[in-house]
C-alpha cells in the first residue's frame, strides 16, 4: 500500500486583500505517490511549493482541487485520523516554550490519548535516543538551534506515527549538527519508517532519499532515484559564463560549437551543457569578443542533481 | 498505534496544558490582569473617601465594577496575548493544530482555559479590594448562583472576545487594541459607576449599550450588591449570551482562517 497518494493536488492562494490580481499557484497538478518505508525527497527552490504541498498532506491547509490520501486517510474528509499516524517536524523549531523538554513530549503524547506513564517512558526513551536524554528536565530556550530539532524530531515521533514528514529540517544548522541529524533520519528510516523530506540541499537529498520529486513553481519536473536523476542530467558538464552585458546575442553560436547539447542565456550569463566541458571554453570567450562582450566569471560544474535542476528549470536551487 | 482518540479526552489533554502553564505563570498573571483594578480601588476606595472627596457609599457602586473588570480583563488578556504570540511569531499552537481533534475544539477550550483564568482573576481582586476599602455597606453573597451565573458567562463572553482579537489583530497593532478598544471599554464600561446612574445623560446612558462590559458591571452588582439599583437580570443575561455567541461565532471563524490556510 501506498504511504501516500495524491491526485491532481492543487492549491491556488487567494490575492492579498483590496488586490485585484489572481492568486497565487503554489501546487500544480501535482500527482505523488510515495511508498510505504520509503525516505522520500521533495527537492526545489524557496517558493517552489514544498511547504505548502507538506501543509497540504498534514492538515494545515486545505487543498483547492485535487485529493490527498495519508496512511490511509484522507486529509480533507478525516483530517483526525492523518493526524493520529503522521508525525510533523516544522522548517523552525516551535516548542512548547512553557513547558521542559520533557515535559514537551508528555503532553504531545497525551494529546494523542497516550496515558501519563506510558507517554513519560515514551519521552525519555526517544531524548535518550536523540541524545538529548542529559537535557530531559531543561527549559526549552537552554537548547541550542540542533538540539531543539531534535527535540522537534523526538516530539514529532512519541505518538509511534507511520509517516513522519520533515519540512527543510537541517536549515540553520552547523555542519556537524546537520551530519548528526542525517545519522538520525538515516536509523529512523532503517527502521521502515516512512519519511517525507523536503530540502533545497541537493547533497541532502541525493545522501538520504530513495526517490526524489523535483519540484518547481508547484509543478512536479522529474521523479526517480537520485541516480537515476543525475543519469539524466543533459551533456556532460554545465559551463557558466559570466559577461559583462547582455549574453542572449551568442546563444545561437554557442550552440553551433560541437559538443554542446544545450546553451542559454540569463541576462549577462551563459549556460552551455557540454560533454566536452572546459574544452569549448576557448570558443565561447571568442564568440562573446567577436559581440563586444567581455568575460567576467567561467564556472564548471559537474553533472549533478544540481545541473539537471537548472537545465530543468533555467534556474538555481539555492 | 494509537488511532482513535476520543475529541473529549485530546480536549482534556490540551486544556491540562493550559492549566500547567497557566498556574506556572500565576504571579506574574495576577500582577499583569489586577494590578490596574487594584490600583484604582486604592485611589478612589481608600485614599479619596479618607480624603473626604468621594462619599462613602462609593465603594459599594465600585466593588463590583472591579471585580467585573478584573474578571474581563484578564479573560481577555489570557486570551488574545498567546493567539497573538502563536500566531505571529512562535507557532507554538501548531503541535495542538495537529492533535487528533477538531481545529475548532482547540479554540474553544482557549476560551475555557481564559475564562478559568478570568475566574481566578476576580476571585483574587475581591478579597484584596475588600480588604482595602474597608467594610462595604450593602455587599452580599447570599446571592451565589446569581454571582456564578454571572462570572462564568462573562468569562466564556470575553475569552470568546479575547479570541476574536487574538487572531484577527496583527501583533503589530496590539498597541493600538489597547488603546483603541480596551481603554474606552474600561471607562464605559460602568465599572467606577453604575448603568442607572448614566439616566441624567440619556444619550450616554443608551450608548454604552453596545459595550460589553456594561452588563459584567451591572451583572456583578445583581449579584453581589443587590440592593443598588441595577440593569434587569434579563437584560443582562440575555446580552452576556448574545455576545458569547457572536464573539464566539468571530472568534472561530478568524481561528479557522489562522490555523488552517
Amino acid at each position: 500500500m501506498d504511504a501516500i497518494t495524491t491526485r491532481a493536488l492543487r492549491k491556488v492562494y487567494p490575492p492579498p486583500a483590496k488586490s485585484k490580481g489572481a492568486g497565487v499557484i503554489a501546487v500544480d497538478a501535482l500527482d505523488l505517490a510515495v511508498k510505504e518505508g520509503e525516505f522520500f525527497g521533495m527537492l526545489g527552490p524557496n517558493g517552489a511549493g514544498k511547504t505548502t504541498t507538506i501543509g497540504i498532506l498534514t492538515t494545515r491547509v486545505r487543498p483547492t482541487a485535487g485529493e490527498a490520501i495519508v496512511a490511509g486517510a484522507n486529509v480533507v474528509s478525516e483530517p483526525a485520523a492523518v493526524r493520529t499516524r503522521i508525525g510533523v517536524v516544522p522548517q523552525r523549531p516551535n516548542p512548547d516554550r512553557g513547558l521542559s523538554v520533557i515535559e514537551n513530549l508528555i503532553f504531545h503524547a497525551r494529546y494523542f490519548g497516550i496515558a501519563r506513564s506510558e507517554a513519560a517512558r515514551r519521552g525519555e526513551q526517544l531524548l535518550e535516543r536523540l541524545g538529548i536524554a542529559e537535557k530531559k528536565n531543561a527549559k526549552v530556550d537552554q537548547l541550542s538551534g540542533g538540539q531543539q530539532q531534535r527535540l522537534m524530531i523526538a516530539r514529532a515521533l512519541t505518538h509511534d506515527p507511520r509517516v513522519l514528514f520533515l519540512d527543510e529540517p537541517t536549515v540553520g544548522l552547523d555542519p556537524q549538527a546537520r551530519l548528526s541529524l542525517w545519522e538520525i533520519l538515516r536509523d529512523l528510516h532503517r527502521q521502515g519508517r516512512t519519511i517525507i523530506m523536503t530540502t533545497h540541499y541537493m547533497e541532502e537529498a541525493d545522501q538520504l532519499c530513495d526517490r526524489l520529486a523535483i519540484i518547481d513553481q508547484g509543478k512536479l519536473l522529474a521523479l526517480d532515484t537520485p541516480a537515476n536523476l543525475k543519469a539524466q542530467a543533459p551533456g556532460d558538464t554545465l559551463v557558466e559564463v559570466a559577461f559583462d552585458a547582455d549574453a542572449a546575442p551568442i546563444v545561437a553560436e554557442a550552440q553551433s560549437i560541437d559538443g554542446v547539447s544545450k546553451a542559454e542565456a540569463r541576462g549577462p550569463l551563459l549556460r552551455v551543457f557540454s560533454r566536452r566541458a572546459g574544452e569549448i571554453i576557448p570558443a565561447l570567450i571568442s564568440a562573446g569578443e567577436s559581440k563586444n562582450l567581455t568575460v567576467r566569471d567561467i564556472h564548471l560544474s559537474r553533472p549533478s542533481l544540481e545541473t539537471l535542476f537548472i537545465s530543468l528549470t533555467g534556474r538555481k536551487l539555492t | 498505534m494509537t488511532d482513535r482518540v476520543s475529541p473529549a479526552r485530546v480536549f482534556a489533554a490540551i486544556l491540562l496544558r493550559d492549566v500547567t502553564v497557566a498556574r506556572r505563570e500565576l504571579p506574574y498573571f495576577l500582577v499583569r490582569t489586577t494590578l490596574q483594578p487594584i490600583l484604582f480601588v486604592i485611589v478612589f476606595g481608600f485614599l479619596l473617601p479618607k480624603m473626604g472627596l468621594i462619599q462613602r457609599g462609593y465603594t459599594t457602586m465600585m466593588l463590583p465594577g472591579i471585580v467585573a473588570l478584573s474578571l474581563t480583563l484578564s479573560a481577555i488578556q489570557s486570551v488574545a496575548l498567546p493567539m497573538m504570540a502563536d500566531f505571529g511569531y512562535t507557532k507554538e499552537i501548531e503541535d495542538r493544530l495537529l492533535a487528533p481533534i477538531p481545529t475548532p475544539l482547540v479554540a474553544v477550550e482557549k476560551i475555557v482555559s481564559g475564562t478559568l483564568q478570568g475566574i481566578v482573576a476576580a476571585i483574587f481582586v475581591l478579597p484584596i479590594s475588600r480588604l482595602i476599602m474597608g467594610p462595604i455597606p450593602g455587599l452580599t453573597f447570599a446571592h451565589l448562583p446569581m454571582l456564578l451565573l454571572v462570572t462564568i458567562l462573562s468569562g466564556f463572553a470575553f475569552s470568546a472576545m479575547g479570541l476574536f482579537l487574538g487572531t484577527a489583530i496583527a501583533p503589530q497593532q496590539i498597541g493600538l487594541m489597547f488603546s483603541v478598544i480596551l481603554a474606552p471599554m474600561i471607562m464605559f464600561g460602568c465599572t467606577y459607576y453604575p448603568w442607572t446612574g448614566l439616566q441624567h445623560i440619556p444619550a450616554m446612558k443608551y450608548a454604552v449599550l453596545i459595550n460589553p462590559l456594561v452588563y459584567v458591571s451591572e451583572g456583578m452588582r445583581a449579584a453581589l450588591t443587590p440592593s443598588i439599583p441595577h440593569m434587569p437580570n434579563v437584560v443582562m443575561a440575555t446580552a452576556l449570551l448574545l455576545i458569547s455567541a457572536v464573539f464566539l461565532w468571530l472568534g472561530l471563524r478568524a481561528f479557522d482562517r489562522r490555523a488552517i490556510s
